[in-house]
């Protein structure tokens, strides 16, 4: 934490304002890539993954820096992020061999 | 209120320390909720693809101009509107009060032109005869899915207007501490981030090929 202490806002508040306008930044240029896609029109499942990982690098950038999770002891992030990992996996597992069953038996 | 001094009881739970997160409990209950609330998005947005990918007949409705130019304004908006939180989060912290309201309301107001807008695209499906429950394009579910997940999300946007106004006001009055902007400042983030789901998952996707 002594790196960022230049400035010495607070201990637990660290984060410039440069810092949130190069996050803010880069999640516009990361939304202009997304519409960028749509606007070519790829063949749907590569857009899809190509999306999902785009928003998942966005949500990052805003859990890590806005919500300054980053900044936060190790602990509270391993008993949010990896929970919810585990219950979305869970989901999956359970929901999407069906819906994939029930495409195929379309004509 | 006097700030809690973190560092002094945030040793490890296992040598005694009475903070192990090293948070206080409302930063602590907030991010427990959002952990809560991110599942109950992610099963609606499930939910949405389970149907898409088991129809035979899923629309694809949104033409780049003006739906999806609309949708990315709706995004510019939202994303502004965490940057101004952030800003007033800052400003709370280091006791600038002024500063903090105003970045605070700012932030509020973005909220409320994200509302207003995607009323009026609401209104504009409407017209085009999309129901939660009918449309003139392909299967039903199409607009159940869209007003669904649009509809809890812009839920969520006006509680948290709701939220950031009352948080503005007992600011401003020293009633509430930097704490507490800083809470209500996870909970915007948090609605900014589902959005970055719910933009490319039911705009993005459905964006008309023969276009």
């Amino acid at each position: 934490m002594s790196a960022h202490d230049t400035t010495a806002i607070e201990t637990h508040q660290p984060g410039t304002k440069k810092l949130f306008m190069w996050v803010w930044f880069w999640l516009l240029i990361l939304t202009a890539v997304e519409v960028l896609l749509a606007y070519m029109r790829l063949e749907p499942h590569l857009m899809l993954i190509l999306l999902i990982g785009l928003s998942l690098i966005k949500s990052a950038l805003i859990v890590a820096y806005f919500m300054h999770l980053r900044f936060e002891k190790l602990g509270l992030f391993l008993i949010i992020v990896p929970t919810l990992v585990f219950c979305l996996v869970m989901i999956l597992i359970f929901v999407f061999p069906d819906s994939l069953r029930i495409a195929r038996l379309h004509p | 209120m006097a700030e809690l001094d973190i560092d002094a009881i945030a040793g490890s739970a296992w040598d005694g320390g009475v903070a192990p997160f090293a948070t206080n409990t409302k930063k602590l209950g907030m991010w427990l909720f959002l952990l809560s609330d991110s599942l109950t998005f992610s099963t609606a947005i499930l939910a949405y693809a389970y149907v898409r990918l088991s129809s035979a007949n899923w629309p694809r409705p949104f033409e780049i101009s003006p739906a999806i130019l609309n949708a990315t304004f709706l995004t510019f908006i939202l994303l502004s509107s965490s940057l101004t939180m952030v800003m007033a989060v800052a400003a709370a912290h280091r006791n600038e009060v002024k500063k903090a309201v105003i970045y605070i309301l700012l932030t509020a107001v973005g909220g409320i032109a994200f509302v207003g807008l995607h009323m009026m695209e609401w209104f504009r499906l409407f017209a085009e005869g999309v129901t939660p429950w009918s449309n003139n394009w392909g299967d039903p579910l199409f607009g159940g899915t869209f007003f669904g997940l649009t509809g809890l999300h812009m839920l969520h946007v006006s509680i948290g207007v709701i939220y950031l106004c009352i948080i503005a006001l007992g600011f401003g009055r020293r009633k509430f501490n930097a704490d507490h902007v800083e809470v209500s400042g996870l909970y915007w983030h948090f609605v900014d981030l589902v959005w970055m789901f719910i933009f490319p998952m039911v705009y993005l996707m459905s964006v008309n090929l023969k276009g």
